[in-house]
């Protein structure tokens, strides 16, 4: 049976890990690739990259650091942030990467989902959304969560579906930050039309919500998480030892 | 030297990683005269059967995939390079594999109820089928990478490894010195870093 995946969410800014804090055997806690290992060391089953680089004269060095990574973790990696054309595309999947998540960028240029699915195949296009309610519907935000497209989310994460991507991470700003558990209203009301797996994002608070979100939500493949496990509030191995103690099906950390 | 065929498709940069990683040395080429030199040959591959097929047509790469094959060389076939080593495939119309083992590559969804998603993506379980020299550090139940929507089948006696998503999946296969695995191997870990050392260090692939 295949296994719900546990994955960390790394941000970095000129090649370095943004809010990492100390653990024990890590000596550079700003180390992408350091702290990709450890991650990967402790069980995460998969790492996403988001590139938060302001200045263009800088993005190399984002690629540098993921040449870093590929080259000492051996999960799948999936790289976000400042995503805008298909050689935004090759230059990443020639690093190492193995994914490619678009958010902003797919909102004014729906057809980069078409033309990257076509090109590097569907299981590389990741499309994330964030989204969160206006007036009881469902909305799509971009810039980072500070400009609201008006956007139907139901609508257009089917749309992105139908134009090739293989995989969605669905970002709720409404319990993002707030550590209350993931959003289970959206995540099902995505789950009951996705025919590509769904990835749950924003509100994890402690190792139970992941128990909580794949009891609730059967549909989702994923749980993904950045703050409570950059600041060692919850250990990947303690959220995977209770998902089993529940009947949930995880890969056991070696 | 361990030549990665390089024919424009995959993540050949994690690949090389990983034979790095564990002390080996890959190549990675396009090169039909490389291949047929190196000790050891790996097909790598993500995307469309067909796509693949033509590309890997270029410059003859198939012929040398091939003969370097047919003299011996160990071949690992991986996700759709494992796919390409059938003898042919129905994704998007029948298409000819290399028909370096018998069999044909087929959607999941015959096996695979309704309720499941295609392609299965992420980690899984094998249930190993005798012992091969390549699963020699593996053990039952080791969980590995998978992406994909097609598998190979009617190839029973080239069997390794099946994992089970709604039925049972063909996960590897291997015949004299010609192997594949449908998972990533270079994405799966220590339990895929260890197939891929088995791969490069084992001198006796009969079964």
């Amino acid at each position: 049976m295949i296994s719900k995946r546990i994955i960390p969410c790394l941000d970095v800014r000129n090649g370095r890990v943004v809010k990492g804090i100390q653990f024990e055997n890590l000596k550079d806690v700003s180390s992408p690739a350091e702290l990709a290992a450890f991650y990967s060391e402790s069980g995460a089953d998969e790492l996403v990259f988001y590139d938060i680089t302001a200045s263009a004269e800088h993005r190399g060095l984002f690629t540098e650091c993921l040449r870093k990574v590929a080259r000492r973790v051996f999960i799948p990696l999936t790289v976000g942030g400042g995503i805008n054309s298909l050689e935004d595309f090759d230059t990443v999947l020639k690093c190492g990467a193995d994914k490619v998540s678009v958010n902003s960028c797919a909102v004014r240029n729906p057809g980069l989902i078409d033309e990257a699915a076509r090109r590097y195949g569907s299981q590389c296009v990741v499309l994330s959304a964030d989204v969160k309610r206006v007036d009881g519907q469902f909305h799509v935000f971009v810039r980072g969560g500070r400009e609201d497209t008006g956007l139907d989310a139901l609508k257009w994460i089917k749309e992105g579906i139908d134009r090739g991507a293989g995989e969605i991470v669905l970002n709720s700003m409404d319990t993002d930050g707030v550590k209350q558990g993931f959003d289970l209203p959206l995540l099902n009301a995505v789950c009951a039309f996705s025919p590509v797996p769904v990835i749950a994002s924003g509100g994890a608070g402690c190792a139970q919500d992941f128990v909580t979100l794949f009891k609730q939500c059967p549909k989702v493949d994923a749980g993904l998480a950045a703050s409570i496990f950059h600041f060692g509030e919850v250990r990947i191995s303690e959220v995977k030892q209770l998902m089993k103690q529940n009947g949930i099906p995880v890969r056991e950390v070696i | 030297m361990i030549a990665i065929v390089d024919y424009g498709v995959g993540n050949l940069f994690s690949l090389k990683s990983s034979f790095s990683f564990i002390g080996q040395e890959a190549e990675v080429t396009g090169d039909p005269a490389r291949i047929l030199a190196a000790d050891r040959v790996v097909l790598p591959g993500v995307g469309a059967f067909g796509d693949a097929a033509d590309k890997l047509r270029v410059n003859g790469l198939d012929k040398a995939v091939c003969e370097a094959a047919g003299r011996g060389t160990p071949l690992l076939g991986i996700c759709l390079g494992m796919q390409l080593l059938f003898e042919c495939s129905e994704e998007f119309g029948t298409h000819k594999g290399l028909g370096l083992i018998p069999g044909r590559v087929v959607s999941m969804r015959s096996v695979v109820p309704e309720e499941l998603k295609l392609p299965q993506i992420g980690w899984n379980g094998l249930h190993l089928i005798g012992t091969h020299p390549l699963f020699r550090n593996t053990r039952e139940g080791d969980q590995v990478y998978f992406v994909h929507s097609f598998h190979g089948t009617d190839c029973a006696d080239s069997l390794l490894a099946t994992t089970e998503y709604g039925g049972s999946i063909t996960a590897a296969v291997g015949k004299a010195n010609v192997m594949g695995c449908q998972f990533h191997p270079e994405k799966s870990g220590k339990v895929g870093l260890s197939i891929l050392k088995a791969f490069a260090e084992t001198e006796n692939y009969s079964c």
